[in-house]
């Protein structure tokens, strides 16, 4: 069983695009907000979420299960996934 | 102004300095999009892997090629998102690997 999986992205971010990407391909199902998207108080409310799993804030944020991983590392998230 | 312009414009501008587009055309034409997208939401082209402000003064360090480009290709090989590499990472010469972000994150909520 696959643990569940929660993206923060931006939507204009290629690295962030391939992680989306990467998960679709291994038919993996996941939520992810664009943060870029968000205004005011919700993106303010998000990013407080972001930042206790990733002080740096940065994109992709990918937690899987209760694992943290930053950035598009392929070979961190397969390994997370168990693939 | 759409992809192709600004890929020649900024290769033509930036070759001669010592920065080069990754080979993947598709990645470097994300990355331009991106770039043109946040032109069009903000008024000035910040970088596609990082949150804007919307505040010009705020997001100053994070417009492309950004503050953190020359420590982070001179490290890396690579900049934070990818869209200027060095010589040595284009021929292969050198590890590509993934650049972490460099920018103090208080800036993001000054």
């Amino acid at each position: 069983m696959t643990p569940p999986v929660k993206l923060y992205t931006l939507s204009t971010c290629s690295h962030c695009k391939s992680t989306k990407k990467l998960l679709a391909d291994c038919t993996i199902q996941y939520d992810f907000v664009d943060v870029d998207l968000l205004q005011g108080e919700e993106r303010s409310a998000i990013l407080e979420d972001v930042k206790k799993f990733n002080p740096k804030c940065s994109f992709p944020t990918i937690i899987i299960g209760d694992k943290v991983i930053v950035g598009y590392k392929e070979k961190e998230i397969k390994e997370a996934l168990g693939l | 102004m759409d992809v192709q312009e600004l890929y020649e414009m900024l290769k033509k501008a930036q070759e001669p300095k010592g920065y080069y587009f990754p080979a993947d055309r598709s990645w470097v034409d994300g990355l331009l999009k991106g770039l043109l997208k946040n032109k069009e939401r903000y008024g000035y082209m910040v970088c596609p892997c990082r949150l804007a402000s919307g505040d010009k003064e705020k997001d100053r360090d994070i417009i492309c090629p950004c503050a953190y480009r020359a420590e982070d290709v001179a490290e890396y090989g690579s900049c934070y998102c990818n869209l200027y590499v060095s010589k040595e990472w284009l021929e292969g010469t050198i590890p590509k690997q993934y650049v972490p972000e460099r920018r103090p994150v208080e800036k993001m909520f000054a």
